[in-house]
């Protein structure tokens, strides 16, 4: 049976680790790469390396960085950070990247997404959207938060997986930092609204909100950066937790 | 093809030396030949073809027996025929064509970790977890049951490896999937010593 995934997500800044609470306050919290390992020997299924300053400093690629993780880490790693051409992807694909992610690029240029599942497969383009409620609904924002759009995330995500979008990485700004749980109800209806798989992120504080947004969210993978990088909650006991609380994990 | 870089470190995490190379002289004198892949089964066969690989794998792998690993798409090529996107032929060498998953409770791609059910115990015998990565939204329907070596359930049986002699294909990627795949690829290396 498939299984549910835990993924760590490390935010990079110049090659560190960071973690900011709604984005900003950002601090130290490790070396990619030493992190990466520790949460691979600790039952990680994947991870995700964001490079968050990207969008705003033009900085094309992490390919140096790219390289170190795939030599050192033998699990799946997804890279995101300003990626927005074949070019970007195709040079951190080969520095060993299993999957890429594009967020602001693809809502500027919807067409990106077609252009890489075209050259490299579906398989490997994760589209991010870092999603805010808004009163009444949904909306996508953009630059890591910063740039408010009138498009409503459920309908981006069904466009996106039209084009050829094979995952959908969906962040709730409203949740992320706060440790008061996953958003279930936007990421059940995304979840229910496309045929891809979806990783749930931001506001994971408890064992418990995994589960829920298994359960009630129906994502099919859970991604947290703080919790983890301060060691509130460790992967190998979360695994324990959740396999007691009958959902399918792996080891 | 994207996940060669993956591979190479896997290799090199066990001390295997290896190289990535389309050059005949060195395919020629290879002990062993890996064909990893990802993207679609047309693109595959006319990268083989552009390098001239298909003639020169075949009288490698099959007139020549050298043992030989494919992964993911690199296993697929081994049909007689693919549908991604368009039909398209294989090199042949296993009965069988290369079709869309087709089950509708289930996301597509099957994407994540899943465990192997173990037919054919050669290559799997020493492992101590069968969980592999999976990543693919086509698989291969093999016409001669004797040849699959693992399956893999979701809501359909989905072959998840394959063997004929020699020829050794796995859907899943060994080279992503810690310590079971590097298990796996180290018995391909020792069995086939």
């Amino acid at each position: 049976m498939l299984t549910k995934r835990i993924i760590p997500c490390l935010d990079i800044k110049d090659g560190k680790t960071v973690k900011g609470i709604n984005f900003e306050n950002i601090k130290n919290v490790g070396d990619p790469v030493e992190l990466g390992t520790y949460y691979a020997q600790q039952g990680a299924d994947e991870l995700v390396f964001l490079d968050i300053t990207a969008t705003n400093e033009k900085r094309k690629t992490l390919t140096e960085l790219v390289t170190r993780i795939a030599k050192n880490i033998n699990i799946p790693f997804t890279v995101g950070g300003g990626i927005s051409s074949v070019d970007d992807v195709s040079a951190l694909l080969n520095a060993g990247a299993d999957k890429v992610s594009v967020n602001t690029s693809a809502v500027k240029d919807p067409d990106l997404l077609d252009r890489l599942s075209k050259q490299f497969g579906n398989q490997c383009i994760v589209l991010a959207i870092d999603t805010k409620f808004d009163e009444v609904e949904w909306f996508v924002y953009l630059n890591g938060g910063r740039v408010a759009t009138n498009i409503k995330t459920v309908e981006w995500a069904k466009e996106a997986v039209r084009r050829g979008a094979g995952e959908i990485l969906l962040t709730s700004m409203n949740n992320d930092g706060t440790k008061n749980g996953f958003a279930l109800d936007i990421t059940r209806k995304v979840s229910e609204a496309v045929s891809v798989p979806v990783i749930a992120s931001g506001g994971a504080g408890s064992m418990q909100h995994f589960v829920d947004v298994f359960r009630e969210g129906k994502a099919d993978a859970a991604l947290a950066a703080s919790i983890f990088h301060y060691k509130e909650i460790e992967i190998n006991e979360l695994k324990i937790f959740l396999k007691k609380n009958n959902i399918q994990i792996r080891g | 093809m994207g996940n060669v870089a993956s591979v190479q470190k896997a290799l090199n995490f066990l001390n295997i030396e290896n190289v990535i190379s389309n050059n005949s002289d060195i395919i020629n004198k290879s002990g062993y030949i890996i064909l990893p892949g990802v993207g679609s089964f047309s693109q595959g066969m006319n990268n083989l073809k552009k390098y001239g690989l298909v003639d020169l794998l075949t009288d490698q792998v099959i007139n020549k027996k050298k043992p030989f690993l494919g992964i993911c798409l690199g296993m697929q090529l081994l049909a007689q025929k693919g549908s991604e996107p368009h039909e398209t032929n294989g090199m042949g060498w296993i009965k069988g064509e290369v079709i869309k998953i087709n089950t509708k409770e289930k996301r597509i791609p099957h994407l994540g970790w899943n465990s192997v059910n173990v037919i054919n115990s050669r290559y799997f015998s020493d492992l101590t977890s069968l969980d592999f990565y999976f990543i693919h939204s086509y698989h291969l329907k093999v016409k001669d049951p004797a040849l699959v070596s693992s399956t893999v359930n979701y809501g359909i049986d989905i072959v998840s490896s394959v063997q004929k002699e020699n020829i050794f294909g796995t859907q899943f990627h060994p080279e992503k999937s810690q310590s079971a795949g590097l298990q796996l690829l180290k018995s391909f290396f020792e069995i086939n010593a």
